[in-house]
């Protein structure tokens, strides 16, 4: 089955007074991709998020929802997303159970669906205990888990969350991010979070936004060969040999960190193993072999903090 | 959809203890408003029959009641409309309706209608004491219905420039006194231009009372209806622009 295009954003441009916040963004999201938005702050995500779920209008481009335009067609393009904002748009004055039946009936949930899809949504996000509680009694979490059951209430071909797990407790993320990859698998999702490893954790492709551009766009299983180590790390107790460590089988080259710290950088298959017998052959006491991995982190801070020197984003 | 939003919003209003608050001072102050004007009419019937057409109950009690009752709704009104958009603005809760499948007009007109909704609400309860009178003698049915339909109009202006000011604010506060001071130009501003006879007249049409009163007597002319419709509709226009207009700017 070939996978239809979800969003497809072309050219997007978002002035604030004089101030470019949003510049020439263009994108596609299939079904069934998490797409993880990532970048510094005021990097323009959430503006980019507004914009495609209709809160905020573009200065110029184009947005279509599921094949259909947001601007020409608001009200049949927005009846394709769920949204969540940066700040969960709940009532605080009602319980959670009102408020989302109120939200069900603003999304034209038909009176017969509406009783079903309330509570498959408290039930997704774990709200089952709490819908005759009022929101502005409940914590920050449960408010965000509100906000949450809130977007995907309707069923809509798109979900976008802004921060997602903001607020959340460690067993909650992990319970939010698999309800993001249980979505995923049906809809199209495009989150933007701070936290890089939940974007390895959930999502698809990455982009990252800097100063309202799109600096890096590419699939998780791209992005892991490019993370792919070539480098192995070495510590041992005795001090090391340069010359005698390059004598092992698939070791291009050796860089000495100390007396008995080496950086061994290797092209084809691992030589851990090799490196291992040499090792315990000479007699030198093994204290740490591991691959010195490239962290989605390092990508991060190499493409957003473009004004700093090479040394200190190698040294992370 | 503009009934799901607009009992939505009338819901809201009794969710907070203001709307409550507001039903029992009114009420409260018109009671008393109501017995004072009853007892003067007790005094004056005595004499009042012996005159040939003479002004009834409904003239002496009924119409300035209704009256008073208009100029007491304009210090309150601005109290239950101040929320309606600055709320949702400052609670960042206009995401979910903006981020919905509703256009900004059925917005504007669900919570136009729920506030709306609320204040025939308390007329309906004003209405009350007037109808209590049945009890021991007669109305003049006619106008006391014209009296409260121009009552309901003049409240429907109150929502709507009320919104319209909702909208240009995150302060609940400055919204009402913004619509506060609006509503009471409006209602004076035929005080003045004494002098210049061509604006006098314009005055005197752009006063909110002035309008008011033709119904009180009675009078149901179109001219009045349109003056109140004209009034929501041009601030009902302004806010979904204004709305609008937010969303480009951001």
């Amino acid at each position: 089955m070939d996978a239809k295009i979800l969003i497809s954003v072309e050219q997007l441009y978002r002035y604030y007074g004089h101030y470019l916040a949003v510049e020439a963004i263009s994108f596609e999201l299939n079904q069934g991709e998490v797409l993880g938005l990532l970048g510094p702050n005021g990097a323009g995500k959430s503006s980019t998020m507004q914009m495609i779920s209709g809160n905020l209008a573009p200065s110029a481009g184009r947005i279509r929802i599921n094949g259909i335009d947001l601007l020409d067609d608001p009200k049949r393009a927005k009846a394709e997303i769920g949204y969540l904002p940066e700040q969960p748009p709940v009532y605080r004055d009602l319980t959670v159970d009102e408020y989302l039946g109120y939200c069900a009936r603003l999304h034209r949930v038909s009176k017969a669906r509406r009783g079903p899809a309330v509570r498959q949504a408290k039930q997704r996000c774990g709200l089952g205990g709490v819908g005759r509680r009022l929101i502005g009694n409940l914590s920050k979490g449960f408010q965000q888990r509100v906000g949450i059951a809130q977007a995907i209430l309707h069923n809509p071909a798109v979900v976008i969350l802004d921060e997602p797990t903001v607020g959340l407790d460690p067993n909650q993320i992990r319970d939010i991010r698999s309800l993001i990859r249980e979505l995923g698998e049906s809809h199209g999702i495009i989150l933007s979070t701070h936290i890089l490893p939940e974007v390895q954790a959930t999502c698809t492709r990455v982009q990252i936004i800097h100063q309202g551009r799109l600096v890096f766009a590419q699939t998780i299983q791209e992005l892991e060969q490019r993370l792919t180590s070539h480098v192995l790390l070495l510590e041992t107790r005795q001090p090391l040999d340069a010359t005698g460590l390059a004598t092992v089988p698939g070791i291009d080259d050796v860089e000495l960190l100390g007396a008995s710290r080496a950086r061994l950088h290797f092209t084809d298959s691992n030589p851990a193993d090799a490196v291992a017998a040499y090792v315990a052959s000479a007699g030198l006491g093994l204290v740490e072999l591991a691959l010195d991995r490239q962290t989605l982190e390092q990508v991060f801070v190499e493409l957003t903090c473009s004004d700093r020197p090479d040394t200190v984003e190698h040294a992370a | 959809m503009i009934l799901t939003i607009a009992l939505r919003e009338l819901k809201n209003l009794f969710l907070s203890p203001l709307a409550w608050a507001i039903l029992a001072v009114v009420q409260l102050i018109m009671a008393y408003l109501f017995l004072s004007q009853l007892d003067t009419f007790m005094l004056l019937q005595p004499r009042l029959a012996g005159i040939e057409g003479a002004p009834g109950v409904t003239d002496i009690v009924v119409a300035p009641v209704l009256q008073t009752a208009g100029f007491l709704l304009l210090l309150v009104a601005p109290a239950i409309t101040m929320r309606v958009f600055s709320d949702e603005k400052r609670n960042r809760t206009l995401a979910l309706l903006l981020s919905a499948p509703v256009s900004m007009t059925e917005i504007v007109l669900g919570k136009f209608l729920g506030v709306t909704l609320f204040f025939i609400l308390l007329l309906l309860m004003l209405a009350a004491m007037p109808l209590a009178l049945y009890a021991g003698t007669s109305l003049d049915a006619g106008k006391l219905a014209a009296g409260l339909l121009g009552l309901a109009l003049l409240l429907a202006s109150f929502a709507a420039v009320g919104i319209f000011m909702s909208t240009l604010t995150e302060q609940p506060v400055i919204a009402a006194i913004s619509s506060f001071g609006l509503l009471l130009l409006l209602w004076i501003i035929d005080w003045s231009g004494g002098g210049r006879e061509e604006m006098t007249g314009l005055f005197h049409y752009l006063s909110l009372q002035t309008h008011l009163q033709s119904f009180l007597k009675g009078l149901f002319s179109s001219a009045d209806l349109i003056y109140y419709l004209l009034l929501i509709a041009t601030f009902l226009v302004l806010s979904i622009r204004r709305l609008d207009q937010q969303r480009l700017t951001g």
